[in-house]
């Protein structure tokens, strides 16, 4: 009797080994642990019923939506920050000022030089597309000073984090004009669909980044180059070469998120917005379980890990902090949550799996 | 006779399944400049770690002059205190302070600092040594070999007695060496006995009072300079004796075609890694050799060829046609592969999967656009595997946590799959078990036999004599010979390595 209950523990363990280990287990685990915490303190927290927003359109409303929609610029710094991470060892700490500047571009481009001008100047597309090359080009210019010349990645993107935000407001000539309603689609809702944009736009950049990692060598390429750039030179990877075009990729990744930044309320203060959302991607990566010292890549555990931040922040909002207080709590919980993932608490508690490899050792030498 | 200033008796240091120093003795004088000779694992760093307190030492005593008892020395701390010094080959002063803050750094316990009388001070030990620098220059200023030099003095004026010059001319030229080795005779003059760990023959005989040779972690022997042949040197650190002619046969099949185009033409070839211009080439289904002793040039004559270091001068023809090979991507898609001397540095990217190791080189070939489907390198994965006999759990295992030889195994896999026309090998051997090493040259002679034109690299002579058809002989990053056929004997590549080529016959 006991022998075959614990061959059925064994059996159990088996598949839920696979499950324990795997890289995407604390992420999420603590994700729903922060969503259930949410429904407890507030029961009708997972629901989404039907509303209208200000101009009388039925959209999509509850805590769940709002999570999601909120965490867009986020989501999609995440996945760049996760990038650069991987491949030059190091993390892009300008990304909320380079959105700064990508906010400035898009306003000047839609709104040219008045402050409450009735129509918009140029099509939203082509202001899309400038916003995003500006921010491309911010991460070009990180890009070379990390791949040319050797600066370490917080050192070499320390400059436009100091100097974007004064860059943002002067690409809006020193004004601060506000655009028309019809640019607020992209991020809020287009009239009569009830879902918000900003989650589609997550949604497509996270189909275009699949794809990309389907259809390229990018993860490859990038975490040779994270692990061991000579190596991979003398493999006939170019190191520079990947390495500033993951800096190119984060400033895409900031172009968007900048975009649809400036959409949410349709004008930009580029002292304030979104304000250290860079170290918010930061954490997202290391939540994810990325080595910030590079070499992994692992897109989904960032995406969760930016999706958690977001739930975190909301539940403390739900909960009533001070939003002065916020940050003090975040820091408390992701000081944790990074700590148990570290390679010396997982010996601490983690027993089995060192014991677990020796055995994996003896199997390959028998294989 | 000079008084004796350190004895080191049966000193043994074993570390987990390896046997680094067994039995050494090691003696050194006042005013001496004594050579530690040997090649890649001879225990040369084993010995001078032991000495400076780094390793602890499993067995044996260190005695030093005015110490009655054996001394034990736990930590480079207590070498200091006991007047042992060292100065490596990278410079471990801080750059960004001046020349006498360098000098003085870390030596006072007083919270305040007399800059003026710090400076003075400075001003007064180099002149002493003869030093060309100001005390007040900022350190990253000097030549290298002024930094040395200024590392030297530090060490000096802390009263030390024993200095140990590990490798430090590696990166000098020749007018800075003869800088240096100035200083070290006017050390020699002071009494102080240095400890000089070198690979440079010229320099060890210019400059050197005793040699002592190491090999394998034993020692082989302690002797005069002045007394001890070239030839009979490098024998015995390769432990080879003279006329030694013990049948090694030469199974190397591969015959060059001098009617044939050769398949890699390099003509003045030099590179930044700093070896001297070198002609070679190498013929379709032939297998050439580099011999020399470590840091003799091997690696970086190839390391030219295939464009790893920036070539600086001369020409590279492939199959007859010009090429600048600028990276080693232009070298691969020449048909160019390169198996690097360390495995660990520049070849296994450990926490990739064996899967993505393998694939790694062909992929890179193919384009950052057209990745393999995991299907297909799988299949790619799967067949060398199979043919290496790699021994892996999976796949998907990381390549860091397989055996060496298993390592070698999957790099040398990643290599073949690009299927080259020339492929370098570079120290394949190294650090592998004795099945795998014979597995690796069977492959060599099959893969030159069915018309691959091979490089191999190796520090064991042996091999190379088994392997190779052509061998090029290097001394101090200069091409001294080439040798093939009936030349291809163990004594002529050691009297070639030597420099003593013309006189094989008549004296030794």
């Amino acid at each position: 009797m006991t022998k075959k209950n614990e061959k059925a523990g064994n059996d159990l363990m088996k598949h839920i080994k696979p499950v324990i280990r795997h890289r995407l287990f604390i992420p999420i685990v603590f994700l729903i642990f922060l969503l259930l915490i949410n429904i407890f303190i507030k029961p009708g927290f997972l629901k989404i019923g039907l509303g209208k927003d200000i101009n009388g359109n039925p959209v999509l409303i509850g805590n769940i939506i709002n999570i999601l929609n909120n965490s867009t610029e986020l989501v999609i710094l995440a996945i760049g920050m996760s990038f650069v991470t991987a491949c030059s060892r190091g993390q892009d700490i300008s990304v909320g000022s380079t959105i700064a500047i990508v906010g400035g571009v898009v306003m000047r481009v839609l709104c040219g030089n008045e402050t409450q001008p009735t129509e918009l100047k140029a099509p939203v597309i082509v202001a899309f597309i400038l916003g995003c090359l500006a921010g491309m080009l911010c991460g070009a210019f990180n890009g070379i000073l990390v791949s040319r010349f050797n600066i370490q990645p917080m050192v070499a993107t320390l400059i436009l984090f100091t100097a974007g935000r004064s860059l943002g407001s002067m690409a809006m000539g020193g004004l601060k004009p506000k655009a028309v309603a019809s640019f607020s689609y992209y991020g809020n809702f287009f009239p009569g669909f009830p879902i918000p944009t900003p989650i589609l736009i997550t949604a497509a950049v996270i189909i275009i980044t699949c794809i990309a990692m389907k259809k390229t060598n990018l993860g490859l390429y990038t975490r040779a180059v994270g692990i061991n750039d000579k190596s991979s030179r003398l493999n006939g990877i170019e190191p520079s070469r990947i390495k500033f075009m993951s800096y190119v990729i984060m400033g895409l990744c900031v172009g968007i998120a900048g975009f649809i930044q400036a959409s949410r309320v349709q004008t930009v203060n580029p002292y304030t917005i979104v304000p250290g959302i860079e170290m918010d991607a930061i954490l997202a990566v290391a939540l994810g379980g990325n080595s910030l010292g590079g070499g992994s890549l692992n897109l989904p555990g960032s995406i969760v890990g930016a999706y958690t931040i977001q739930t975190l922040t909301s539940m403390l909002t739900t909960l009533n902090v001070n939003t002065n207080a916020i940050p003090v709590f975040k820091a408390v919980i992701i000081i944790v949550l990074v700590a148990i993932q570290t390679p010396a608490v997982k010996r601490l508690f983690g027993r089995k799996t060192q014991a677990a490899k020796p055995a994996l050792g003896g199997g390959k030498e028998s294989a | 006779m000079q008084e004796v200033l350190l004895t080191m008796k049966g000193i043994s240091k074993y570390f987990p399944g390896v046997r680094a120093l067994h039995n050494v003795d090691f003696t050194l004088r006042e005013g001496e400049i004594h050579a530690l000779m040997g090649e890649n694992g001879a225990g040369k760093s084993t010995l001078i770690k032991v000495l400076t307190g780094v390793h602890a030492k499993d067995s044996g005593n260190i005695y030093i002059k005015g110490h009655s008892k054996p001394v034990n020395i736990r930590s480079p701390q207590e070498a200091h205190k006991l007047g042992i010094s060292t100065v490596y080959q990278e410079i471990t002063l801080c750059p960004n302070l001046t020349v006498a803050e360098n000098l003085f750094i870390g030596r006072t316990d007083k919270l305040l600092v007399n800059w003026r009388e710090t400076n003075n001070r400075a001003a007064e030990i180099l002149k002493n040594l003869k030093i060309p620098a100001k005390p007040t220059q900022q350190l990253s200023n000097c030549s290298i070999a002024v930094q040395q030099m200024v590392a030297i003095a530090r060490a000096v004026d802390m009263e030390c007695k024993i200095l140990i010059l590990d490798e430090p001319t590696s990166s000098l030229d020749e007018q800075e060496v003869a800088r240096l080795f100035g200083l070290m005779r006017d050390l020699k003059e002071r009494g102080v006995g240095i400890i000089f760990v070198t690979h440079f023959l010229d320099q060890m005989y210019e400059i050197c009072d005793k040699v002592t040779i190491l090999r394998g972690g034993e020692l082989v022997g302690e002797y005069q300079v002045s007394e001890i042949p070239r030839v009979e040197l490098v024998a015995k650190m390769m432990g080879k004796e003279l006329g030694d002619l013990a049948a090694i046969h030469n199974e190397a099949k591969g015959i060059k075609d001098e009617n044939k185009e050769p398949v890699i033409e390099a003509e003045g070839l030099s590179s930044v890694s700093g070896i001297k211009p070198f002609n070679f080439k190498a013929y379709k289904g032939e297998v050439t050799g580099f011999a020399g002793l470590l840091g003799s040039g091997r690696s970086e004559c190839v390391r030219a060829i295939f464009g790893a270091d920036r070539v600086t001068k001369g020409k590279l023809r492939i199959k007859g046609e010009e090429v600048a090979v600028t990276s080693p991507i232009k070298a691969m898609k020449k048909g160019i592969g390169y198996l690097s001397e360390d495995r660990k540095r520049d070849g296994i990217i450990g926490d990739l999967s064996v899967r993505e190791n393998i694939i790694l080189a062909l992929q890179a070939m193919r384009g950052f656009f057209r990745p393999f489907t995991k299907a297909q390198a799988e299949a790619f994965a799967d067949e060398y595997v199979k043919m290496l006999g790699i021994k892996t759990a999976s796949l998907d295992t990381p390549v860091n946590s397989l055996s060496g030889g298993n390592q070698q195994k999957v790099i040398l896999a990643r290599w073949l799959l690009t299927h080259p026309e020339y492929l370098i090998l570079d120290e394949p051997t190294r650090g592998i078990d004795i099945g795998t090493k014979v597995e690796i040259q069977k492959l060599v002679l099959k893969l030159a036999s069915e018309g691959m034109s091979i490089t191999f690299i190796s520090s064991e002579i042996e091999e190379m004599l088994r392997t190779c058809s052509r061998l090029i002989v290097m001394r101090d990053l200069y091409v001294v010979g080439e040798l093939e056929g009936e030349d291809m004997t163990q004594d002529k590549i050691m009297y070639t390595i030597a420099g003593v080529s013309d006189q094989n016959d008549k004296e030794e």
